[in-house]
């Protein structure tokens, strides 16, 4: 590692409030060229606020920033890529409605006016090839998967030319061989003098890459340290305050292997929307007090899995049984209310509206049983003893519960999501990523209460990319590629790496080529 | 039918589709970058005061033509400063927008009222003017419709095909996303609107100096608002929108046909006739596809903090 005397980047005295709280406290850091910096804290801590406001997406309210340093004025974005600084935000802003290339296309500033259409593909293409980054440069956004997303949203700050690069949790959807493929291409940027800050919350990355980490507690600085004398328990404790407890393992003996199951698919496929995925012959049984986990590249049909379950997308062929009933004709109420819970992959996109409070958005999943008077009224009070109940469960703090739900943190949004659709003793639950964006002291909570409720008796479907949180929940496993169950398997029967070699399709090559 | 009465149809569709395509036009492009523009009739009033006032003063039908356009701009940049600087809110201001156009356009025009001018020549192309039938349907007519459908031929490739238009497009779908990508929406809004405007005042004037020939008040008959429909209707996609402004110029037409040979029909039923054929057409044709709308549409950028 060499780093240059003087910092690329410094923060000075940087604060920023918002309404009700002080998301930056006086930060000073210093970022060097030729360095990956790791930014870490608890859900709230500031992180994202802070590159933010590098960014020129938010205005700080008092402190400097210099580059080289010469103070500079970041007033917008724009001013920001005129210093060479990308971002990758931690809630995507992709546009939906245009295509892959488009929304890289209007990323790149270096392009002419007329766009040639085919040189951008090829131009994406030939970096996604190099970096082990797939993605189908015509498909519309809206038909993309979060792991796929979260590719695009990787291949634009690649291709911008920044010399320093903010990645907020790049890596939260990301499949192992893409993992290493993203840090590779990092590696090869701080060799040639790039700062890179990766913000996660991911320990085992951090210590594996950074070079230097900072740690932030409630919008200050708690301490920065050198990646090589840093370890776990000193970063976590930097982070709460406290020893974090561990992780949570699945019960050693063997789920009851009779019973009737209480989610069935027998032979379903599913109708491919444009250039989506279909499914194919899927057979699936999950039944009470058992967690199947699904392992699989995002983009290889777990979204449509998930559909199907709730009857958001119909089965073309097959036939789906809930609680023994033939439920393949079913509306999405009559899934739900069957007490299927549901942690959707894109939680602002999917499960929440960003611009209700949090309370409205903790009944929105189930007004009927908050509605009094025939539906006149809501009863909130209920709705916040539930809510209050649910996230004391799961030991996460209490946010103000009349604020829009779109302004708390990443990490927070998934904790309400969690909470509430934890709520109500679900039978069924279907979770993506349930830990994703949670930092390590709330993802060990999230799994604790999955495993409480397992042991309850709910079926649980998960679905991640994340092999070691499967591995270390799961009865089962089944493993997806290309719309397909490729393999089923208890987790002691199998390694880490077969599974990695499954989801990919073979050794080390990219799953959704051809 | 006789062939003399199809081809006034087909002038009469030509005619009376081309300030709807200008029109109709200008909304588009304004609906593209977020922008709901209810007051489209006043600014084509407004053109259509201007450009024949001018063309009086003058005697100069092109001068006219520029002038409108020029005030459909610059009155649309009052809808502008109250939309995008003020943030106020695009319904209300579009249809104050609207009735300040009635209201100023005929106080421009009063003194004009009943004078005719020749207007905007009809240019008749070379050989092919002389074909039979076609000659008179497609060869005969004014500057303004020859140029109406490259101008959406222009527009759709300025959208589409570069990266402005990808610009201005990501500003429509999602303000926050272009600003994060190092766009200015609002500057965006501010060129789009002016356009909307030029184009919105050049669809008055065709109205006043090549369909009228004169100037009266309220002229153009809720036109605007059937451009808005028309937007609607094309699906936001400005070569779409000329097939639906000749479909319902045709309808204009065939309407006023019926009326002037006088069918025994209600003149109110036929009056309803375009409308009726819209609904229809909506009707069979609807579906608006998930991504036809533009993602955020009529919502007013808020900035970040
Ligand atoms: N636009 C906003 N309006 C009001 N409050 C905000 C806004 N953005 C962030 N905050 C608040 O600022 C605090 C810090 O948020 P920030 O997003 O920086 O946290 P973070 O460290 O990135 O957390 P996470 O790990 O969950 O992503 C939070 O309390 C959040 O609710
Ligand atoms: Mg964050």
């Amino acid at each position: 590692m060499k780093i240059n005397p003087a910092p690329l980047l410094s923060f000075r005295g940087i604060t920023k409030s918002f309404p009700a709280v002080l998301a930056n406290d006086h930060i000073d850091l210093d970022i060097y060229g030729g360095e990956i910096h790791a930014l870490l804290g608890e859900n709230g801590a500031g992180k994202s606020t802070l590159m933010k406001i590098l960014y020129g997406f938010y205005q700080a309210d008092g402190g400097s920033i210099l580059v080289n340093g010469q103070p500079v004025q970041i007033r917008s974005p724009h001013d920001a890529r005129g210093q060479r600084i990308g971002m990758v935000f931690q809630d995507f802003i992709l546009i939906p409605a245009l295509t892959v290339a488009e929304n890289i296309a209007l990323f790149l500033s270096d392009l002419p006016f007329i766009l040639d259409n085919d040189a951008i593909v090829s131009r994406i293409e030939n970096i996604s090839e190099r970096y082990s980054l797939q993605v189908k440069p015509e498909a519309p956004v809206w038909q993309l998967s979060v792991g796929e997303r979260q590719k695009v949203e990787l291949l634009k700050l690649l291709l911008a030319d920044a010399r320093i690069l903010i990645l907020d949790e790049p890596t939260r959807s990301l499949a192992p061989h893409e993992v290493i493929g993203l840090f590779q291409v990092l590696a090869n940027l701080r060799r040639d003098g790039y700062a890179v800050v990766v913000i996660t919350h991911k320990m085992k990355e951090v210590l594996e890459c950074a070079d230097r980490i900072t740690v932030m507690r409630r919008g200050k600085i708690a301490s920065t340290l050198l990646g090589a004398e840093a370890t776990e328990n000193t970063l976590v404790s930097l982070m709460f305050g406290k020893a974090v407890a561990e992780s949570p393992q699945r019960r050693g003996e063997s789920p009851p292997e009779e019973g009737i199951p209480f989610l069935e698919l027998k032979g379903v496929s599913t109708q491919p929307e444009g250039t989506g995925i279909g499914l194919k012959e899927i057979n699936l049984t999950v039944r009470p007090g058992e967690i199947v986990g699904v392992a699989g590249v995002s983009g290889n049909g777990q979204r449509e899995l998930g559909d199907v379950v709730l009857s958001i997308e119909k089965c073309a062929r097959g036939t789906k049984y809930l609680g023994g009933q033939d439920a393949t004709r079913w509306s999405v109420a009559q899934v739900r209310n069957s007490g299927t819970a549901f942690i959707p992959e894109d939680p602002l996109g999917m499960a929440a509206f960003p611009w209700l409070s949090v309370q409205e958005n903790m009944a929105m999943s189930d007004v009927s049983r908050y509605a009094r008077h025939g539906g006149l009224s809501m009863d909130w009070e209920a709705v916040r003893t539930d809510l209050q109940a649910s996230l004391k469960r799961l030991g996460f703090q209490i946010p103000p519960f009349y604020v829009p739900l779109g302004i708390l943190s990443g990490g927070n949004i998934q904790r309400m999501i969690l909470a509430r659709e934890m709520a109500h003793n679900p039978r069924l639950i279907i979770a993506f990523y349930p830990t994703r964006g949670l930092d390590v002291q709330s993802a060990v909570a999230a799994r604790e209460v999955l495993l409480a409720s397992r042991d309850a008796g709910a079926a649980i479907l998960l679905i991640s990319e994340d092999l070691e949180e499967l591995f270390s929940l799961s009865d089962r496993l089944a493993v997806m590629l290309r719309g397909e169950i490729v393999a089923t398997s208890a987790p002691r029967d199998i390694t880490v790496q077969e599974i990695g070699y499954l989801m990919t399709g073979s050794k080390g090559e990219g799953a959704e080529r051809g | 039918m006789s062939e003399l009465l199809l081809v006034s149809i087909m002038i009469g569709a030509i005619q009376s589709g081309t300030p709807l395509l200008y029109a109709t036009l200008s909304e588009t492009i304004g609906e593209r970058v977020g922008i709901i523009n209810l007051g489209l009739e006043g600014i084509m009033l407004i053109g259509a005061v201007v450009g024949f006032v001018i063309t009086v003063l003058t005697g100069n039908a092109a001068l006219g033509v520029v002038a409108a356009a020029l005030a459909g701009a610059l009155f649309n940049m009052i809808f502008a400063f109250l939309v995008i600087t003020r943030r106020a809110n695009q319904l209300a201001c579009g249809l104050a927008l609207m009735f300040c156009g009635v209201g100023l356009s005929a106080l421009i025009g009063a003194p004009f009222i009943g004078r005719q001018i020749e207007g905007l020549n009809a240019i008749k192309i070379p050989v092919f003017s002389d074909l039979p039938f076609f000659g008179r349907a497609f060869f005969q007519h004014d500057i303004l419709v020859y140029l109406a459908i490259p101008t959406a031929v222009v527009i759709w490739w300025f959208l589409f095909k570069t990266r402005w238009g990808l610009s201005l497009r990501a500003v429509g779908e999602n303000p926050t996303a272009a600003f994060a990508a190092g766009k200015n929406p609002y500057l965006l809004q501010y060129q789009v609107l002016f356009i909307s405007g030029l184009l919105g005042g050049i669809a008055g004037a065709h109205l006043s100096l090549a369909l009228a020939h004169n100037w009266a008040e309220w002229m153009t008959a809720g036109r605007g608002f059937f451009a808005v429909a028309l937007v609607i209707f094309a699906k936001w996609h400005p070569l779409r929108a000329i097939a639906g402004a000749l479909l319902f110029g045709g309808a204009i037409s065939l309407q006023l046909q019926m009326q002037a040979r006088g069918v025994p029909v209600s003149s109110f039923i036929l009056d309803m006739l375009p409308y009726v054929l819209s609904l229809t057409v909506l009707v069979i044709w609807g579906r608006t596809s998930r991504s036809a709308v533009p993602g955020s549409l009529g919502r007013v950028f808020q900035g970040t903090e």
